[in-house]
């Protein structure tokens, strides 16, 4: 059935309100099931044998020995995955078991099935891989250039004319971008050029990857995991295995943090493969070590960032060239940062290129907003250079050139109505912006930008003979998705949020559902769960009109029960949403709503940071004293979880800024493989992240909703830079802006 | 793999001296048990020593105070008398990891793990304070600064083990401070440090001990930091030459936690921030 999915003002009654998760209790109790916390009888413990060189070729790969350990039941090697992907999931299969070369430090090489642990770590020890070494490169700049080692023969630049003809390690060039840059710089008065770095990046989720395997003689199986999308790790399964998408039921667990990190297979189809060897149930947890090694992180950058402007602040002109470090697999992370790098502004002439580039690192994946704080730290630390050359206040700065309505943005589209111009004002406006600031210590600001998405999605709604509401939701909850819908599904039927409880149904028994990614979880399922309900209100009331035997256009449903209208039925007592449902049996059977939709239209969202930092001149230490998240959430549904995401998304991109990277020896390899020098944030490295919600409806929702987890982390690297050359008077122009960075800054800027 | 509990030192290195494989010998385990979980250390016998009462002894005398080798950093900071007279060793043993770390991780763990980034040895150093090792045929008094001969390597005979610490009598006006560089706020190792102590006589320093840490194989006492304190009331001239003296005693390499530079550079800083801190506890001017 086609729904009206335009916005349509409504005063809410549930929706909005701060009601307590559903998840809360099991969560802080520690009843909720994880990836790791569901066992089978008889099942074994998968590891995984990983390549310890950053580029090899694989000679031989001996597993005799480890087949005849005692409690050893399955060894894989790439020989027991052939190709069965008609060559669409083929890189995801070559990730996850290599096959005739290891492409990156951690690349798994062969994996084991064995009664325990301790078997199984004897067993990796048995097998013996002969490699030959090659040539590696890890930097994207060094993988760029000519004569630096090929990481793989069959990826030739797509993307220019001609088609070349020797394969290389650039895999792409995007392009976007409207009027005449080069007549724009001309008439500008001042011109900023600047080039930046940025280091790689883990979402740094706190459960690893964890999964049991199932799969029977009969070819059937089952997969219990952590995952942002069952749906997707069913179809990547059953495409690398061979085996038949309806005979394989993915269950996702609670997630411990995904961020895009668990949207892609690793780990599980190897998973399947040693239980289907083993006829055995297979139990993979990964090691923080091999999280860190061998699953996806963002990318390494490297750019150059153009902007020239008037003496009274108009752009006349905006460049960038975005060079992402992809991994060992091709992607299109550049192009996400090309499109996304000049998205906040009202540009006449700008232009964006982006190089996706192989290296031999991880297979890259999605990080929250994947591609744009990076370029964002480009864009934004060069909008504050050139307000600081044409002595305009940096915010007035922005407010001048922010998009709006109408404006075409510079990857293509014309906005409708949206918030960066509001969110401009609103931190022009906030007491954080006037507040004093002491002695080291520096402010600053900065903007991002997200697309949000829709997509496939499903939502079953059944009403249970009491008249409590059953939601199956296919969009993982990662971020508040069962109160949300609960809240939705509250508000659309009338009833109050505690008479509906939300589950998260496995692959068998709901419609498939896009991954939970993209911001697009409340987007798309809250879209299907209105319609579900109005669905299950339709058939309401034709059991109310049974019930009293009147015609169905004489029912009407408001505040959660069934009213006869009209002269001649207007004095029957209103039936409750419980009356009907205990009628269910002799009234035509089980009460149920559904909808299945491509979600159309998402929102595209901005915000607006601002922070405060402080630097110790001496050692380069800082430590971030105020931070203020300034978003446009469309419509809140459950405000402290959209505050929440406002939070979350400034604490992984303050940790970005300042400490987190990737660091690799000139062998290659990983040297920071765990949290200890992987430094994410802990508490006590943050200040109380202030939000503000804005709310600017997305005229292609009913209650106007766009998608609030992303945005959150584009403007923090910036914001950060920002404020760190107001306080230490230098310019950082590669993150992680570290203490030896910052330090090394402040010696040569005092000569 | 072999588990043991003896609960006499005598059994403890008994066990060790007659082990053919390897040894290892477990008290908090916060260092062992994770290099095990990591396949970097895989010991043929373990020889836990929390039950052996002597290990968790705090006793002090007349000449000074002796901590117990299993006497964790939780227990220590609880211990009034030695965080009133060593704050600079309390406060440097309480910065090893977490909450949960501290109740279980040991000053003697922590030497005998002998990374350069040990927190509590340049603390130690500077404190002057003795290790008491047992072996299957003697006891010996060893300074800190000869235990620990590189990272991950010590002094130590395989029979032997650390009993306790002693620190010494603390005369009056005396404090101690330690100091260390982390890009957090915890949770962290050090990237740089800096452990002072000092004896003042009439607002003037009279003694002095300055240790800088992770800037070398193992941490380094350095005599002429101390010498460039000693006889000030800690002026600014005094406090430059106390850093330039920790900047020159630094031997670091560039690795994933800091660069050479920085290192020397932040030593200095640190040793002068520490003797400041020291020189105020000690009721300096």
């Amino acid at each position: 059935m086609a729904h009206d999915t335009s916005f349509t003002n409504q005063n809410f009654k549930v929706v909005g309100t701060r009601v307590n998760r559903p998840d809360g209790m099991d969560k802080v109790t520690g009843r909720a099931k994880y990836g790791a916390d569901l066992s089978a009888p008889g099942q074994l413990v998968g590891l995984f044998l990983r390549s310890p060189h950053a580029h090899a070729r694989i000679t031989k790969i001996d597993t005799s020995r480890a087949e005849k350990l005692s409690g050893v039941k399955a060894v894989i090697t790439s020989a027991d995955l052939p190709d069965l992907t008609n060559g669409a999931q083929l890189d995801v299969l070559e990730n996850c078991m290599a096959r005739d070369r290891a492409l990156y430090d951690g690349h798994a090489v062969a994996a084991v099935a064995a009664i325990d642990q301790q078997t199984a770590k004897k067993a990796l020890k048995l097998i013996k891989v002969s490699y030959e070494i090659l040539p590696h490169v890890t930097d994207v700049d060094e993988a760029m250039k000519p004569g630096a080692p090929i990481i793989k023969d069959n990826i030739f630049t797509s993307g220019v004319d001609p088609k070349p003809k020797k394969p290389s390690n650039i895999s792409k060039v995007s392009e976007f971008g409207h009027g005449d840059i080069d007549a724009g710089f001309k008439a500008a008065d001042v011109i900023i050029e600047k080039s930046y770095k940025t280091e790689q990046t883990h979402q740094g989720y706190i459960e690893p990857h964890a999964c049991l395997a199932t799969v029977g003689p009969d070819g059937s199986g089952e997969l219990w995991v952590t995952t942002q999308g069952h749906y997707t790790y069913r179809t990547a399964c059953a495409a690398l295995l061979g085996m038949d998408i309806a005979k394989l039921k993915v269950t996702s667990s609670e997630i411990g943090g995904g961020f895009g990190g668990k949207t892609h297979v690793w780990v599980e189809p190897i998973a399947l493969a040693l239980s289907r060897k083993a006829n055995r149930p297979v139990k993979i947890v990964m090691t923080r070590d091999e999280v860190f090694r061998a699953t996806g992180p963002t990318c390494s950058t490297s750019m150059d960032i153009k902007i020239g402007a008037r003496k009274d602040g108009t752009i006349t002109a905006a460049s960038s060239v975005l060079r992402y470090q992809n991994g060992a697999f091709p992607a299109t992370w550049a192009m996400l940062g090309a499109m996304t790098s000049w998205a906040c502004y009202d540009l006449k002439n700008v232009h964006s290129i982006g190089y996706d580039v192989l290296c031999n690192r991880p297979k890259t994946a999605a990080y929250r907003a994947p591609s744009a704080p990076m370029a964002a730290f480009g864009v934004e630390s060069t909008m504050d250079l050139v307000a600081a050359e044409i002595g305009m206040n940096p915010v007035e700065f922005r407010i001048k050139n922010a998009a709006k309505e109408g404006t075409r943005a510079s990857y293509g589209p014309t906005y409708g109505p949206i918030g960066i111009g509001p969110t401009l004002e609103a931190a022009k406006n906030h007491p954080h912006m006037k507040a004093k600031l002491g002695k080291n210590q520096g402010r600053g600001m900065a903007c991002g930008f997200w697309f949000n998405f829709g997509g496939q999605t499903c939502v079953d709604l059944n009403i249970g003979s009491d008249g409590t509401v059953n939601l199956a939701l296919g969009t993982v909850d990662v971020g508040g998705a069962r109160a949300s819908m609960s809240l939705i599904a509250a508000e659309e039927l009338g009833i109050p949020y505690e008479q509906v409880k939300a589950n998260v149904a496995d692959t068998s028994s709901l419609g498939h559902n896009d991954t939970t990614e993209g911001s697009r979880g409340t987007f798309s399922s809250g879209m299907a769960t209105i319609f579900a309900a109005r669905d299950a209100i339709e058939e309401l009331r034709k059991r109310a009109a049974m019930m009293w035997d009147i015609p169905v256009e004489a029912v009407e449903w408001a505040e959660g029960e069934a009213s006869a209208v009209g002269s001649e039925h207007g004095n029957l007592p209103a039936l409750s949403l419980a009356d009907i449902a205990k009628r269910a049996a002799s009234t035509g059977g089980p009460i149920a709503g559904h909808n299945e939709v491509v979600a159309d239209g998402a929102g595209v969202s901005f915000a607006s940071h601002i922070c405060d930092i402080e630097v110790d001149p001496e050692t380069g230490g800082t430590k971030v004293i105020r931070y203020t998240v300034i978003q446009d959430a469309g419509k809140a549904i459950h405000p402290d979880y959209v505050e929440g995401q406002f939070q979350g998304g400034a604490a992984q991109g303050i940790g970005w800024a300042l400490n987190e990277e990737y660091i690799y020896g000139d062998d290659g390899r990983l040297q920071n493989s765990g949290f200890l020098d992987y430094r994410i944030p802990v508490c006590s490295d943050l200040p109380f992240i202030d939000t503000e919600i804005l709310e600017i409806p997305n005229p292609n929702h009913p209650y106007g909703i766009r998608g609030v987890g992303e945005t959150s982390i584009v403007p923090p690297l910036a914001a950060i830079g920002n404020a760190l050359s107001n306080a230490a008077g230098v310019r950082m122009d590669h993150t992680p802006m570290s203490p030896p960075r910052i330090l090394k800054a402040i010696e040569e800027a005092n000569g | 793999m072999r588990y043991e509990a003896p609960t006499t030192t005598k059994e403890a290195v008994t066990l060790l001296a007659k082990e053919k494989g390897k040894a290892a010998v477990l008290a908090g385990g916060t260092d062992l048990l994770v290099r095990m979980k990591m396949g970097i250390s895989e010991p043929d016998l373990i020889v836990d020593i929390k039950h052996i009462p002597a290990m968790n002894a705090v006793k002090h005398s007349a000449t000074g105070t002796k901590i117990g080798a299993a006497v964790s950093g939780a227990k220590l900071v609880k211990n009034k008398a030695i965080t009133k007279a060593w704050p600079g060793v309390v406060e440097a043993t309480n910065l090893i990891g977490s909450d949960q770390i501290q109740g279980r991780c040991t000053m003697v763990g922590n030497l005998c793990n002998a990374s350069p980034a040990a927190d509590s040895v340049p603390a130690m150093i500077a404190a002057g304070a003795k290790a008491v090792v047992v072996g299957k045929t003697k006891r010996r008094t060893v300074a800190v600064e000869n235990i620990a001969t590189g990272p991950g390597k010590t002094s130590l005979a395989k029979d032997e083990v650390i009993e306790a610490i002693t620190l010494p009598k603390r005369p009056r006006n005396s404090g101690d401070a330690y100091l260390r560089f982390i890009p957090r706020t915890e949770m962290d190792i050090a990237v740089v440090s800096a452990g002072v102590n000092l004896t003042l006589q009439k607002g003037v320093v009279k003694t002095a001990r300055v240790c800088v840490g992770a800037v070398a194989p193992t941490a380094v006492l350095v005599p002429d930091a101390a010498k460039a304190i000693i006889g000030t009331k800690l002026d600014a001239d005094a406090l430059a030459n106390l850093a330039a003296a920790c900047s020159a005693a630094c031997n670091p390499i560039d690795d994933k936690r800091g660069t050479i530079e920085y290192r020397t550079k932040v030593a200095g800083v640190l040793g002068r921030r520490a003797a400041e801190i020291a020189f105020k506890r000690a009721g300096g001017a």
